[in-house]
């Protein structure tokens, strides 16, 4: 028995010597001329940077944030930012607007066939038009006074001078962090109400076919929501997830983030915005001037009943029925 | 024309946080805020290196670039002030900066930013303040370089790791060093900041 013990610290004891002798060789590199080269195991920040794509070490003040001693990546950023983003949402929001602007030329605004009923039927709730209201006001301050963070001082700076553009773009700032609030809640409103609504149908498809109603003499059958109106849905609560999740992120910075993760949540919050932008100059478009009787609908609620048949004919059959469903109680009564 | 640069020696350097120390004593820097930092490499592993990191002043400043109000300049002695009147707080120049530089005072709610503070090479502010007044020390700090000093970091750093001076200046201090003694890491951060290296 004592002698395993003795054969087992004899192995543990070699071993033990075994990288004492090792660890020192590496500790100390020798240089060509054999004197003693301190730099011979340092890594240089070239071969750092290729390794990981900033250098990090450990610090003695409690911020975290400030172990990164390099991170060439700010300069990339700092090209996304300055360059790529002010172009790409220069030419998408310009474009849209263009592209707008030749749909109205060339197509015009859809009338109402057979012109107004003079009959009106409720379309949206009112809780349903203050949810939709809640989120359209709410994407307007956020769209505006985030747009003046990229685009502020190259069209607003040179207009109004330094100080008061640094007084409204402090204001916005604050807006912009508070409204995310009402504009999450109206998001959350929106998705729940709607939601049923805007699922796939086989209509969809005959929509879709039919030219989407922007064919005179075609009629394009739909639900409640048509094709269309399912894609701003699906569309708008994807971007408006996407823009919630990385703008929270940016309100509350470093909270569990990194530096990487920070601007990655400044890129996606940008791309997404701009795209969102796009899609609702598009979804205002069509609900002002591009169709006649759909304002209404958002306004007070209250559609034409030949709009609703040209428009949203199903949908239409399904409410009259239920009114009808209704009403035998009161006809026995005349 | 000089063109004011830092350059840490990190062969040289010590990791005795007295840069750090002398930085936020000189400029009276309020609590929570490190204007410059010693990050050690390696640590405790054969080739640890520690470098003293602030404000590197860098050539086409990205904070200058992506700062929506345009209140971060670089000075005729390519020293990078801002004008914390116009600062908004947003953050966006910490993101863009390869140093990890700008610091933020917290005020209010969630991750408020104030107005964000960063070296200013000890020359004082980039606002409308006097040069050398009150005013201006209480809000950017010292102004040493109007006095024809170089930055107090850089004087008192006791092993001369730290430099501080016109570029091409200390780039040739370095160059003769590193011929001396046979060796050094390079010019940490130089290829980022001025897009150039010391070649030895």
């Amino acid at each position: 028995m004592t002698r395993f013990v003795g054969i087992g610290l004899f192995i543990v004891s070699m071993a033990l010597l075994i990288i004492a002798a090792v660890v020192p060789a590496q500790a100390q590199k020798l240089g060509p001329d054999g004197a003693p080269n301190p730099t011979a195991s340092v890594t240089d920040q070239g071969a750092l940077l290729k390794q990981a794509p900033r250098i990090e070490g450990r610090i003695d003040i409690p911020d975290r944030k400030a172990s990164v001693l390099e991170q060439p990546a700010g300069r990339t950023w700092d090209y996304f930012h300055e360059v790529l983003l002010h172009w790409s949402a220069t030419v998408v929001i310009v474009g849209t607007i263009l592209l707008l602007g030749l749909a109205y030329l060339i197509i015009g605004r859809v009338r109402i066939a057979e012109g107004r009923s003079g009959h009106k039927i409720l379309r949206f709730k009112a809780f349903e038009r203050f949810s939709h209201w809640l989120t359209a006001v709410s994407f307007v301050v956020l769209g505006l006074t985030g747009l003046n963070i990229t685009f502020g001082k190259i069209v607003l700076l040179p207009l109004v001078g330094p100080d008061t553009f640094s007084d409204v773009a402090q204001a916005a700032k604050y807006v912009h962090n508070f409204t995310s609030f009402s504009f999450v809640a109206g998001l959350v409103l929106i998705a729940v109400i709607f939601f049923k609504d805007n699922f796939p149908a086989k209509v969809d498809i005959d929509w879709l076919k039919q030219g989407g109603g922007f064919i005179r003499n075609k009629h394009a059958p739909a639900g409640r929501f048509n094709l269309g109106e399912k894609l701003v849905f699906w569309f708008s609560l994807a971007a408006g997830v996407a823009v919630s999740a990385s703008g929270f992120l940016l309100l509350f910075p470093f909270y569990g983030t990194d530096i990487p993760e920070m601007q990655l949540a400044q890129v996606v919050h940008a791309v997404v915005a701009i795209l969102f932008i796009a899609l609702i100059l598009a979804h205002i478009y069509i609900g002002t001037l591009g169709m006649e009787g759909a304002f209404e609908a958002m306004a007070t609620g209250e559609v034409d009943l030949n709009w609703a048949k040209e428009h949203h004919d199903l949908w239409l059959a399904r409410q009259l029925k239920e009114d009808h469903r209704d009403e035998p109680a009161a006809t026995p009564a005349e | 024309m000089a063109r004011m640069k830092f350059l840490c020696d990190a062969d040289r350097c010590i990791d005795c946080n007295a840069c750090v120390t002398a930085c936020k004593n000189e400029n009276e820097v309020p609590w929570g805020i490190n204007r410059r930092r010693v990050v050690t490499i390696n640590d405790g592993k054969p080739g640890e290196r520690s470098v003293s990191m602030a404000c590197m002043h860098c050539t086409d400043a990205p904070c200058a670039a992506v700062c929506p109000v345009t209140c971060i300049y670089p000075t005729e002695d390519g020293i990078v002030l801002h004008n914390k009147d116009l600062c908004i707080g947003c953050g966006y120049c910490f993101y863009a900066c390869p140093f990890g530089a700008p610091q933020y005072p917290k005020v209010g709610n969630f991750g408020s930013r104030g107005k964000m503070d960063k070296c200013t090479y000890c020359a004082g502010g980039g606002g409308p303040e006097a040069p050398g007044s009150a005013e201006e020390f209480a809000k950017y700090g010292s102004n040493r370089f109007g006095e024809g000093k170089l930055p107090l970091c850089a004087e008192m750093c006791s092993t001369k790791s730290l430099l501080a001076g016109d570029g091409d200046v200390i780039a040739q201090i370095y160059k003769e060093r590193v011929l001396k003694r046979g060796y050094g890491s390079g010019a940490w951060g130089w290829m980022t900041a001025y897009r150039e290296d010391i070649k030895v």
